[in-house]
């Protein structure tokens, strides 16, 4: 067994541990994708006929999805700066373990998440009236975890490299929020008026959703479809490579 | 263990358009063997932790070579990894994960399988008086057994050669006195070769073979904490009179004698084998009817080496009690 693969166990086994054993994490990593469906959706059922499709859920769930891959694992970086001052980080970087490693047990810990939450995301909706494609929705989830994981391996990135909360936060803040505006994750961007459409047509997280929402639909040769996983495949790569070579570089 | 030539860590710092460099660490040249407790003595900000975190593959040399644990630490940084353990200031474990699992996955990170490591740590947990912490949170330990819990996890893939960076700092003092013995236990029940950085002087004197005095980057003084000591230039005499003047001359002519200084109504003055001549001083002070006071001969310590070989105490920059500039001023 190559000690990439043991290692990387080992440190996805201890980073799954560390978060069971917060139930606080627990309860909330649940609870959100159960809010968005109770709490946001109904107000979406009324202008369904406006959003393009038939079913509102279809149009809504595929967004809340990749708002979850965005959000959920951006913000993971916390989790690694605490570790950081723990010691933690520095104490496996003495360790023979390939820095590769170190990135993605850490990673894969937050893809199962992501699954799981998508998982009950997607339940948690069908009695509130989704009606999609099974095997776009098991397609949907998987694209979803892995742009999640690319974006948490850039989270982590970021935070080895700042090392503060208080540099970390504002710079989520500054990227997230009009990422999240510009990718139609909340309202398709098809509603904008022709400049706002043109600004959305750059950001890639939009086609994502697109492309997700295609796949919801049983579209599954929809342009959009593989724009979303064309984008999806590059943004893993890039934060594979931008999140070892942080975990490589030497801390001064 | 460790033989380094001339290693050195010069660190960019970008203010503006302006790079300033900053030299951290200036062409260090050291030789540790098997089975040495060897001892890293300086103030803050005299490149201590930064030759520690090059040693330890943590930080690249900017110049300079070294071999540690038989591994070229440029070439095969792996390999040095894998032979070394590193007990950082900062701790090596989450606050609110067990104990026992963090040290069984750090092992498992060495290739140890869990068993194994299971086995090792519990034992390990035993001679460093952690018994019954087993599943205990770190962040519930007292600071003490968070720091052997620290030297634990440096130790579950029994390496040869242990770095431990400012191990005591922040304990109290039974705890202080607790840690000297585990670590002097390193050596003697398992043969392990211990490199230390330390900035109390005591510290150095009861725990090393040898003492490398490191100030600005550049290491200024090496030897046993006796050589060390006897190269400062003999022990302090102290004596207290109303005709401190008169005893400063009679001082001044002890044989090897260095200038005394005199302040208010007592003299100092640095003389070999204090003991002996203090005895023939008091004698023709008493002949000549000089009274005396008070007498204090100490020998020298490691703070007074590090004050002959840099000019400045130890202590500078710390908080610095009025008592210790009254020398200097007299």
């Amino acid at each position: 067994m190559s000690t990439l693969v043991r290692d990387t166990g080992t440190i996805f086994r201890r980073a799954m541990r560390t978060s069971l054993r917060n139930p606080a994490w627990l309860v909330i990593s649940l609870m959100q994708p159960v809010l968005y469906i109770v709490l946001f959706g109904p107000l979406l059922e009324p202008i369904a006929g406006q959003l393009g499709g038939a079913n509102a859920y279809q149009v809504f769930v595929p967004g809340i999805l990749v708002q979850l891959g965005l959000f959920g694992t951006a913000f993971v970086g916390f989790s690694l700066i605490a570790e950081y001052r723990a010691g933690v980080i520095e104490s496996q970087r003495v360790s023979p373990a390939p820095r590769a490693a170190l990135l993605l047990g850490r990673v894969l810990r937050d893809v199962l998440v992501l699954a799981v939450q998508g998982v009950v995301l997607v339940l948690v909706a069908v009695p509130f009236g989704l009606d999609a494609s099974v095997g776009g929705v098991a397609l949907t989830i998987a694209l979803v975890a892995v742009l999640g994981g690319s974006l948490a391996a850039v989270s982590y990135a970021l935070a080895l490299t700042l090392k503060s909360e208080d540099a970390f936060a504002p710079l989520l803040n500054v990227v997230l929020f009009p990422v999240l505006l510009l990718s139609g994750i909340l309202l398709p961007m098809t509603l904008a008026p022709g400049w706002l459409q043109a600004v959305s047509d750059v950001v890639p997280f939009k086609h994502i959703v697109d492309g997700a929402r295609a796949l919801f639909a049983g579209d599954f040769g929809a342009p959009d479809v593989g724009w979303g996983l064309l984008f999806t495949v590059v943004l893993a790569a890039l934060g594979a490579w931008y999140g070892t070579s942080q975990f490589r570089k030497e801390s001064g | 263990m460790i033989h380094a030539r001339g290693l050195s860590r010069t660190f960019r710092k970008k203010r503006g358009k302006q790079t300033t460099e900053v030299v951290a660490v200036a062409g260090v040249d050291l030789d540790v063997e098997a089975g040495e407790i060897v001892g890293f003595l300086g103030p803050n900000g005299a490149g201590k932790t930064t030759t520690m975190r090059m040693l330890t593959t943590l930080l690249a040399p900017t110049a300079g070579t070294a071999t540690v644990a038989g591994c070229d630490l440029l070439t095969d940084p792996v390999g040095v990894r894998r032979r070394i353990g590193y007990v950082s200031q900062a701790g090596s474990t989450a606050p609110e994960n067990r104990a026992g699992e963090e040290l069984v996955s750090h092992a498992r990170l060495y290739g140890v399988s869990t068993a194994e490591a299971t086995e090792r740590g519990k034992q390990l947990f035993a001679e460093l008086d952690l018994d019954g912490l087993w599943e205990r949170q770190p962040k519930a330990m007292s600071g003490g057994q968070r720091r052997r819990l620290d030297i634990a996890m440096g130790l579950v893939h029994v390496p040869g050669l242990v770095f431990l960076d400012e191990p005591t700092t922040g304990l109290d003092p039974q705890a202080r006195a607790n840690l000297w013995q585990h670590i002097e236990g390193l050596r003697s029940e398992r043969g392990t070769t211990v490199f230390l950085t330390t900035h109390y002087l005591d510290e150095a004197d009861a725990l090393c073979d040898r003492v490398l005095v490191i100030d600005k980057g550049t290491i200024v003084a090496s030897g046993t904490p006796d050589e060390l000591k006897s190269s400062v230039g003999g022990d302090l005499l102290t004596l207290t009179s109303p005709r401190a003047a008169e005893i400063a001359g009679r001082v001044a002519g002890l044989p090897g004698a260095e200038a005394p200084t005199v302040d208010g109504d007592r003299v100092s003055c640095r003389v070999p084998a204090g003991g002996a001549a203090l005895v023939t001083l008091l004698r023709d002070l008493d002949a000549a009817g000089i009274e005396v006071d008070g007498v204090e001969s100490r020998r020298p310590s490691l703070d007074d080496v590090f004050l002959t070989v840099t000019g400045r105490s130890l202590r500078d920059g710390e908080q610095q009690p009025a008592a210790e500039t009254e020398g200097a001023q007299a």
